[in-house]
C-alpha cells in the first residue's frame, strides 16, 4: 500500500492511540505521590518512536524488556508488569 | 481521500480459517457457534493454565479428560472438528515435583484420536524450575515423536524467555524445528524464532501481544512461509473471532482472498498436518 493508503487506513486510529498516551501522561503529572520503574521505562521507549528506522515497534518492545539472560532463582509471581525492574529476582 | 466502500463487497466472500489455538474450555457454547458462521473449519486447543493452581495431579488428569473427551463433544454439535495438546502449563512448573507427575501422566492420553503433540509448554517467568520443567517436556515430546506447541512468556519476560526456549529445543538434538511452533511472537522475537527455523505463531489480543494491524506488519515484512495468526481466546481479555478479523484486515490492506487463505487455513494445515491424528477439513477453498 501507498503511504497515502495507510494514512487513510489508520491514521484516524493513531491520532487517538497519541492523545491516549498524552492524556496518560497528563493523568500521571497531575497525580500525587512517587511514580516507579515503569514510567521509566515508559518514558525511555518513547524516544523511539522519533527513530527514523523502521523498527519502532521492535524497539519499543526491546526497551521494555528484561535484558538478562539467565533463568532466575525462583518464580515469585505469575505475573508480568510490562516493564523491567531492573531486578532479577522477581 | 480514497474510498473504502470497493472493499466491502469483497469482504462478503466467506472465509474459511482453522482457529489453532483456543482455549475453548473456558468459552460459552455460543462462541462455538459464532466459529462456525464464520468459516472455522477446525479448532485447536493447548493445554493451559485454570487461572489457579490446580493441587494434585487428579487435577490434571480431569482437565486432560475434558480437552480429549467432553469438549470433543461439545464442538461436534457445531460440526466443528476439536484437536487438543496436552503438558502442564509453564505457569505451574515452579513445583518440580508436581509437574513430574502430571507429565507422568500424559503417555496415557497420547493415543486419543484428538491429540495433537505436547502443549503449550514453555516459559512464564524464566525460572530455573521453568527451564527443568521445559526440558522434561521437551523430552516427553521427542520420545513419542509428536509435535510440539510453545508459549512464550508475557511482556518484559518475552525477550528472555524466547531466546532460553530456542536454546532449550536447539540443544536436544531429536528435535525438529519445523515440527515446533513457538506461539506468541511479537516484533522483538519473531525474526529470531524464524531464522531458527521454528513456526511462529502470533496471538491477536486486544490488550497485550498483538492486534491485527501489527499482524499484518509481520507477515508483509517476514512472509507467510512458517507463520500462523490465533485468538488464543481464553477466560481473560480475548476474541474467539480474532482470526477472521484479522482475514479482513488482510482484505483491508490489499492482500488477495488466496493469500488470506493461506495464512488462515493452509499455513495451519500444514503444520498441524503433520501430525497424523489431524484431518483435512473439507471445506470449499
Amino acid at each position: 500500500m501507498t503511504r497515502q493508503e495507510l494514512l487513510d487506513l489508520y491514521f484516524l486510529d493513531a491520532r487517538s492511540k497519541l492523545i491516549d498516551l498524552a492524556a496518560f501522561l497528563d493523568r500521571l503529572e497531575r497525580a500525587k505521590g512517587e511514580a516507579d520503574f515503569r514510567l521509566t521505562a515508559f518514558t525511555q521507549a518513547l524516544d523511539q518512536l522519533r527513530s527514523t528506522e523502521a523498527r519502532r515497534a521492535e524497539q519499543v518492545l526491546l526497551a521494555l524488556s528484561d535484558p538478562t539472560e539467565e533463568p532466575i532463582p525462583k518464580a515469585t509471581t505469575k505475573g508480568a508488569c510490562g516493564a523491567w525492574s531492573g531486578s532479577t529476582h522477581n | 481521500m480514497r474510498s473504502l466502500v470497493w472493499q466491502y463487497p469483497q469482504l462478503k466472500q466467506l472465509m474459511r480459517y482453522i482457529e489453532p489455538h483456543a482455549h475453548m474450555v473456558s468459552r460459552v457454547t455460543d462462541d462455538y457457534r459464532d466459529m462456525v458462521a464464520a468459516g472455522c473449519a477446525a479448532v485447536c486447543e493447548p493445554a493451559f493454565w485454570a487461572g489457579f493452581d490446580r493441587s494434585s495431579p487428579a487435577g490434571f488428569y480431569d482437565y486432560f479428560c475434558q480437552l480429549t473427551d467432553y469438549e470433543p463433544r461439545r464442538a461436534a454439535k457445531f460440526g466443528l472438528p476439536h484437536y487438543c495438546w496436552l503438558c502442564i502449563n509453564p505457569k505451574e512448573s515452579e513445583d518440580v515435583a508436581l509437574a513430574r507427575d502430571v507429565i507422568a501422566l500424559i503417555p496415557k492420553f497420547l493415543d486419543r484420536s484428538n491429540v495433537l503433540g505436547i502443549g503449550e509448554i514453555g516459559l512464564n517467568k524464566n525460572s530455573r524450575n521453568e527451564m527443568a520443567v521445559l526440558e522434561m517436556h521437551i523430552d516427553l515430546a521427542a520420545r513419542h515423536e509428536r509435535l510440539i506447541l510453545v508459549h512464550t512468556p508475557h511482556l518484559e519476560d518475552k525477550l528472555k524467555g524466547t531466546r532460553l526456549i530456542i536454546d532449550a529445543l536447539r540443544s536436544d538434538k531429536r528435535i525438529r524445528p519445523e515440527r515446533c511452533i513457538i506461539d506468541h511472537v511479537e516484533e522483538h522475537t519473531i525474526g529470531m524464532v524464524l531464522d531458527a527455523g521454528f513456526w511462529a505463531g502470533m496471538t491477536l489480543y486486544p490488550e497485550s501481544k498483538c492486534t491485527a494491524a501489527r499482524a499484518v506488519d509481520m507477515l508483509e515484512h517476514y512472509g507467510t512461509g512458517r507463520l500462523w495468526m490465533n485468538s488464543a481466546c481464553d477466560w481473560g481479555v480475548s476474541v474467539p473471532l480474532a482470526v477472521p478479523y484479522a482475514g479482513m484486515e488482510m482484505r483491508r490492506r490489499g492482500h488477495s482472498p488466496d493469500e488470506v487463505d493461506k495464512m488462515l487455513f493452509q499455513n495451519p494445515l500444514r503444520f498441524l498436518s503433520q501430525s497424523k491424528r489431524f484431518q483435512a477439513p473439507v471445506v470449499p477453498a
